[in-house]
């Protein structure tokens, strides 16, 4: 069935599941309760997984393939990003066009850099990568966004206002992004006793998407071309002295891995219409090779994991403040509870990029294969059958050499 | 393909999960869906309403947003009856009586924007989304502050801005749900080049270094403009990148321009390391024309003033408010800020407190939480007893107008926050302009609708 094997049809189903279910999977806590603080079913923060998760599947098809660790995506996912505002302030608020611009225009925008950067390898293509992406940035912030030539807006992020021309909008269609007059924010709200579930338009959508790229990253990763791609990781030397010239096939992942880049940008930018500068900045790049690598360089899964797991202590950490852990730990003695609140303080709220690290290294020491080795060593402690399988899946995929 | 019975099964699973979850929400039609029937977003239910304080915790003005972060949570304290009360006995408005808002006690959640639009926008998004806030407030830059504004006007719920003072945020970037206390740049310039023609003559020429983003521009517009209405002449304009930490390159070519004033339009660390590296360089020791070499930072916080220490002395700018004002208002405010943390305010946490306490007001007065009930309770409301005189918010751009005060480094400063002394305090009548003017965006500029949400 779809063209895949069990396995990978399994996770393709398990990835459905996992993310049709978000709503009620994400907001495990009654809404009244303390413990909601760690709820994350809300349309912002479940976009953000699926967008972001888009993103790293992207990145992983370029890095966990054929190894080469681009620093530079973000500016792709910017250029997306403001190509779909653009269409916005242009033409229409409908999301189709926007997203399908995004992506031709980061498409495009990744075969020029790729072409160029491509020339080098390993440390040498990082270091490219990065330094377009932070001229990008550059133009972005400020050289685009003088009054005079204003493409990017700068700083403030590029955004529709109302006297821009929007030449395909009518009076009937919502004053937001929507695809064909259902409005990316209608939102449902359904309250199950103290529980509250939301199931978003603009949520359904990014998952929509987010499957079909899925779909065509797991047919990617089994294609000849995904073993060509793998062929460069392990020995490009030895790929180019059997004849092939390996680059048109760098370059074709370059552009694909830019392009899931661009629709993450675009899909962004459709959720709430602005383009701010800051989603180019090396940081953003850096951000989805952390994703990636927490999750799984090469796995299909991980990526997503990884970037549903950065994004949750971005946004749900981050909020922790002071007078919540007072309240937490109210029960215990004067003394105790300032301690216990001293003690943690450093870990929450601003210092949210502290855990993350801490985390970070905790995963890269001790499962090197990211999130997903922790799940196989979960299975493996669990499940006597599969053991053997993979002992003999392991044999079967070690090379000859 | 292969031989598994789990596929068969399994997709009847997840068909039968997936559907089960599409059908729940028509299950339960008719059940409570929130906000649905109050007529605006996040209407407050039981005893307590929520209010978002989004303000930047790391990044380049992580000290801006500690500093508000404490003036809200004063505000809050007050509010629900707490301390001794701060402004609230000195505000003119007397609705506020220690019962929360609206009767209803004040509870907050804390966001950190990182001084990026993005992750500003996404913060506040989930206090609207999740925590059911119904005011957002904060911000330490102006393109947060303008981002988070948008958002707010089309999730229909109020925006006090912060500290930005770029002339867009109630100019060509205004919004109807969006208000701002803070002074602007614009004010700056028409409260400085009065002070700067008395003190260094007004035939002097004057070389500005401008961070090269829109705050930057718009202050710069503004302190050519005034200055320039006092017979200055600006000689030269360099843009410097945002991400410079070294100034040297741009302070070397001023020496030979024939320039006798150093304008720089930066912020922040940025300023601290321009005003340090001009200094280095010898300039305040200078002679040129004739004149003594003089230096300008149109926008001082006591934060950045702490942070180039000895640099600063003597040298003139504009600020919204001072912990060393004496009224009545600013006296209050600095006792019982003073008394919880143990220093004064800076201006960041001043201008916070005030919109706090002026949001809740303004509900008191308009007897609901809607937006638009709030926001027209706001416009053209006219105050005093918050430590800036009297001040009226304007109900045409939704910004404050009020006195501006110009400032100098102190020569002999006595603590470590005593790094400011008041020069001047120019009256509001000199600093208004119409909001139409075209620093403002012009007549194109409106305010749009007020949207209340839902």
């Amino acid at each position: 069935m779809l063209g895949l094997n069990f396995r990978d049809r399994s996770l393709f189903f398990i990835v459905i599941a996992l993310t049709v279910l978000a709503p009620f999977i994400l907001n495990p806590f009654p809404s009244e309760s303390s413990l909601a603080q760690f709820n994350a079913g809300y349309p912002d923060l479940m976009q953000r997984f699926v967008i972001f998760g888009i993103f790293a599947i992207g990145f992983n098809i370029l890095f966990g393939l054929t190894g080469y660790l681009s620093f530079g995506h973000a500016a792709f996912l910017g250029v997306g990003s403001y190509a779909a505002v653009w269409v916005f302030k242009l033409f229409t608020y409908n999301v189709l066009p926007a997203i399908i611009l995004a992506v031709a225009v980061a498409g495009l925008f990744s075969l020029l850099i790729g072409y160029v950067s491509l020339r080098r390898s390993g440390i040498y293509f990082s270091i490219l990568t990065l330094a377009f992406a932070q001229m990008s940035f550059a133009l972005a912030y400020s050289v685009l966004s003088n009054p005079k030539f204003n493409l990017t807006n700068g700083e403030t992020g590029l955004q529709v206002y109302a006297d821009d021309p929007q030449w395909l909008h009518r009076d009937s269609l919502p004053d937001l992004p929507h695809l064909f007059g259902l409005s990316m924010r209608s939102n449902y709200q359904l309250d199950i006793g103290a529980w509250t579930f939301n199931f978003n338009v603009g949520y359904y959508l990014c998952v929509v998407i987010m499957l079909i790229v899925f779909y065509i990253a797991i047919r990617l990763f089994r294609s000849p071309f995904g073993m060509m791609l793998r062929a460069i990781k392990s020995n490009q030397q030895r790929l180019n002295y059997t004849g092939l010239n390996s680059r048109p096939y760098t370059l074709a992942a370059f552009v694909i891995s830019g392009m899931y880049a661009g629709l993450a940008g675009g899909l962004m930018a459709a959720m709430d219409p602005l383009a701010g500068a800051e989603r180019m900045q090396w940081t953003a790049s850096g951000e989805v090779v952390l994703m990636v690598i927490l999750g799984g360089a090469g796995t299909l899964i991980g990526p997503i994991l990884g970037a549903g797991f950065i994004k949750y202590f971005e946004n749900i950490f981050s909020k922790i403040n002071d007078q919540i852990l007072h309240q937490w730990f109210a029960f215990l003695p004067d003394g105790l509870e300032d301690f216990l609140v001293f003690i943690i303080h450093p870990f929450i709220g601003k210092g949210w990029h502290l855990t993350l690290g801490i985390l970070f290294m905790l995963v890269v020491i001790f499962l090197p294969g990211g999130l997903v080795e922790g799940g196989q060593r979960l299975g493996k402690l669990f499940g006597r059958r599969k053991k053997t399988e993979d002992a003999a899946k392991d044999a079967a995929n070690t090379p000859a050499e | 393909m292969t031989k598994s019975n789990f596929t068969r099964r399994g997709v009847l699973k997840t068909g039968a999960l997936a559907g089960a979850a599409m059908a729940t929400p028509t299950i339960f039609d008719g059940s409570v869906w929130a906000a649905g029937h109050t007529g605006f977003t996040n209407a407050p239910e039981g005893g307590s309403v929520t209010l978002g304080f989004n303000v930047p915790q790391s990044g380049p003005y992580a000290d801006e947003g500690a500093d508000e972060l404490r003036a809200y949570e004063l505000a809050v304290e007050h509010l629900n009856g707490g301390g001794d009360g701060g402004m609230i006995n000195t505000f003119s408005s007397k609705t506020l009586d220690g019962t929360g808002i609206n009767g209803k006690k004040v509870e907050y959640v804390t966001g950190d924007t990182q001084t990026k639009s993005d992750a500003a926008r996404a913060s506040a998004k989930s206090m609207i989304e999740k925590d059911g806030a119904i005011m957002i407030t904060g911000g330490s830059s102006s393109g947060v502050a303008i981002a988070v504004q948008g958002l707010c006007q089309d999730a229909g719920v109020i925006f006090m801005a912060g500290l930005t003072h770029s002339n867009d945020t109630t100019g060509k970037d205004r919004k109807a749900n969006g208000f701002r206390h803070f002074f602007n740049g614009y004010m700056s310039g028409a409260a400085l080049a009065p002070v700067l023609a008395a003190r260094y003559g007004t035939d002097r020429k004057a070389y500005h270094l401008t961070a090269d983003y829109t705050w930057g521009w718009t202050q710069q517009e503004s302190i050519a403009n005034a200055t320039e209405a006092q017979g200055w002449e600006t000689v030269n304009n360099v843009l410097t990148p945002l991400a410079s930490t070294d100034f040297s390159s741009y302070i070397a070519p001023v020496l030979n321009s024939g320039a006798d004033v150093l304008v720089l339009n930066h912020y922040g660390g940025n300023m601290v390391n321009s005003l340090t590296n001009a200094v280095q360089f010898g300039l305040k020791d200078k002679q040129v024309n004739g004149k003594n070499f003089e230096i300008v930072v149109p926008l001082y916080s006591r934060l950045m003033a702490r942070g180039a220490g000895e640099n600063v002395k003597g040298i003139l700018g504009s600020t919204n408010w001072h912990w060393s004002l004496t009224d009545e208002g600013s006296k209050a405010f600095v006792k019982s800020f003073g008394t919880k943390y143990g220093f004064p305010p800076s201006q960041a946490a001043h201008t916070v407190y005030c919109q706090t306490l002026l949001y809740a007001d303004a509900v008191n007065r308009a007897g609901s939480f809607n937006p638009c009930a709030v926001g027209e309770a706001l416009e053209d409301f006219e105050f005093s007893g918050l430590g800036n005189g009297d001040v009226l918010y304007r109900g045409a751009d939704h910004q404050c107008f009020k006195d501006v005060l110009v400032v100098q480094g102190k020569e002999n400063p006595t603590s470590e926050f005593d790094v400011l002394e008041v020069v001047e305090v120019t009256p509001r009548a000199q600093v208004e302009y119409p909001p139409n003017h075209p620093m403002f965006g012009g007549d194109e500029a409106s305010l749009g609708e007020c949207n209340p949400g839902a």
